[in-house]
């Protein structure tokens, strides 16, 4: 039977880790997701499912822990919060540069420098765009639920090791601290040796074996031509990301002339700014992008012919309303809203931002 | 091949052959480089105790950042300096494998500090291999945080200067004082004599790593002929008058 609690979103996170078969976690204590680490070790899943939970010195040493341990084939995982995962940019375009699979989760507060504590989406440039150096694309997840925070980790292992890409996690301070009703997920057992052989076996470095070559996790490539070969490479694979895995949800967009993009805890209040809108009698729908990357540029692309005007609503100064602008490429207005330095907009807000940003523009 | 070579070459008439872990990459250190002789050690020891198929290595970044072309075993190739958190989590998730970092002084005490610190604090099951050379070689000889007082480099062009640079860096004997580490010497290899001292060290930490003993740290003091730009034999003399009094070889911990 399915087993239902009541959890913080930053809990879910380590209790969906011992529960997908996740075999490490590498983690440094940051404000709003200490709870993750904090979980892990009241939880002591060495015990339990024989995965290794480390609080180590820095963040920059978590990322460079993920990525030992992901050259083995293992599952991975380390957690953050903005300022910390700056400091672990270092070793996630290291992470894509040699292909290992591996989970960050972000729980975004606000920005720039030591910034607040209090929740934010100002890091979407950072996880999108780049953030590390380099032609590299992270597969991007946004929960806006603590249901999302539980099922999005499992989702996430399998997408990093599908693609061997790493995978992250863009939550906010609100879906970490809040807590919601979640249906936790079976147990589902670590992988045997001899399976991560079998998934992994052309690259995982394990100790090299009699009946193959060496395997060596790097991202040097001296030799420009087989480097640009590597950028081509990974280029196609970023275009089968696009083609294959991209997931967004859409509330109330049959009948909208009016629509919100927003993800994660922006989504969930622009959930209510419909509701207000429609009993102002402003037919509005909501897009939501589950996935950041590959972002759901066709899906909003197809609305426009019967939309009136986007607002992009975010907990930024308007980072994401980028990517919803060349999806629009100009057809309708397009409008970015939303509060910053950890104000969460109401949504009465949002319903006035609509009215005042398009429709009255 | 003739017959009296073949009859020549009979196993028993081999005193010496390059180890079968060594690829035949053509390497790409310089003459002297004292890379050379600690990766043919390297590749001795693991081929003699056996655990080829059970070792995992980690590169760093620097002239050795290379090494996994010429040891045929799996390795791992960090991010400057991180080359111990790696092997940190190699070695928590593979407790039974043999785990080695191979760090110079650039990589392992400037950008690499923290790291190589809470690693052998923790007493991490791994084995650590330090070249020092008192200069970082692979970007062209500039200061490191070994290079000594008065030493001339590319970015000390007058020597440096204790006002404007700090001291050089004794990290290995701040190694010894973490209780982590089971096993810490400073070696040399440059002298046949020095070569097998050398080898039996690496061999001493590896052994402690099949034994679970917590870190092994093996220095060795080498020599940088680009970088120093002095010939290998130069090098080499300048290295025992010069390196050898900041940093004097020996043994600080074995437990």
């Amino acid at each position: 039977m399915a087993e239902v609690r009541l959890m913080k979103g930053n809990e879910v996170i380590a209790e969906a880790a011992i529960r997908c078969g996740c075999d490490g976690y590498f983690g440094y204590p940051i404000t709003p997701q200490s709870e993750v680490m904090e979980t892990l070790m009241i939880r002591k899943p060495w015990e339990e499912t024989g995965m290794v939970v480390l609080q180590a010195e820095s963040e920059v040493a978590s990322i460079n822990m993920v990525y030992g341990g992901a050259s083995c084939g293992k599952k991975v995982m380390t957690s953050s919060s903005s300022p910390g995962v700056s400091l672990m940019q270092e070793g996630i375009t290291y992470l894509a540069g040699a292909e290992i699979p591996a989970l960050v989760v972000n729980v975004v507060r606000g920005g720039p420098g030591l910034g607040t504590i209090q929740p934010a989406q100002s890091d979407y440039y950072q996880t999108c765009k780049g953030g590390g150096h380099g032609d590299y694309r992270l597969i991007v997840l946004a929960p806006a639920s603590v249901q999302e925070m539980n099922d999005f980790v499992d989702l996430s292992f399998e997408l990093a090791f599908k693609y061997r890409n790493p995978a992250m996690i863009l939550s906010d301070g609100v879906i970490g601290q809040m807590m919601e009703k979640v249906t936790l997920s079976p147990y589902k057992a670590r992988w045997t040796d001899e399976e991560i052989e079998e998934i992994s076996g052309s690259w995982a470095t394990t100790g090299k074996k009699a009946n193959r070559s060496k395997n060596v996790s790097t991202s040097l490539e001296l030799d420009s031509d087989k480097q640009e070969e590597f950028n081509l490479h990974l280029g196609r694979k970023y275009k089968a990301m696009e083609e294959n895995e991209v997931r967004y949800e859409k509330i109330s967009c049959d009948d909208a002339e009016y629509m919100f993009v927003a993800y994660g805890s922006s989504a969930r209040i622009c959930q209510k700014a419909i509701e207000i809108c429609r009993e102002r009698g402003i037919k509005a729908g909501l897009l939501r992008p589950i996935t950041l990357y590959p972002f759901p540029t066709k899906q909003i692309k197809e609305m426009v012919p019967q939309l009136k005007g986007v607002l992009s609503v975010e907990l930024s100064m308007g980072q994401m309303v980028d990517d919803v602008r060349l999806a629009v490429n100009g057809a309708i207005p397009v409008e970015h809203y939303g509060h910053v330095g950890g104000i969460i907009h109401s949504p009465e807000e949002i319903a006035d931002a609509l009215e005042t940003l398009i429709i009255k523009a | 091949m003739t017959e009296e070579l073949k009859d020549i070459q009979k196993e028993e008439n081999i005193v010496y052959k390059k180890s079968s872990l060594l690829t035949d990459n053509v390497m790409h250190y310089c003459p002297g480089c004292t890379h050379g002789v600690v990766h043919k050690l390297v590749a001795e020891v693991i081929e003699e105790m056996g655990i080829q198929g059970d070792t995992i290595g980690v590169s760093p970044v620097g002239c050795s950042v290379l090494a996994y072309n010429y040891i045929d075993i799996d390795w791992q190739e960090a991010a400057h300096g991180r080359a111990p958190a790696l092997a940190t989590a190699v070695s928590r998730l593979h407790p039974e494998k043999y785990v080695f970092t191979y760090q110079g002084d650039g990589d392992l005490a400037s950008i690499g500090c923290a790291e190589i610190m809470h690693a052998c604090n923790r007493g991490e099951n791994i084995v650590v291999i330090f070249i020092n050379n008192a200069i970082y070689g692979m970007t062209g000889g500039q200061m490191a945080p070994t290079t000594m007082i008065g030493q001339v480099t590319a970015t000390t062009p007058y020597g440096r200067d204790v006002k404007l640079n700090g001291y050089n860096m004794k990290i290995t004997e701040l190694i010894a004082q973490l209780p982590g580490t089971c096993y810490v010497t400073r070696e040399s290899a440059h002298t046949p004599a020095s070569v097998r001292k050398t080898k039996k060290a690496i061999r001493k930490a590896f052994e402690n790593a099949g034994q679970n003993k917590g870190t092994s740290f093996v220095e060795v003091v080498g020599t940088c002929s680009s970088g120093w730009k002095l010939t290998p034999e130069k090098a080499n003399e300048w290295m025992v008058d010069n390196s050898f009094k900041e940093y004097p070889l020996g043994t600080m911990k074995d437990e």
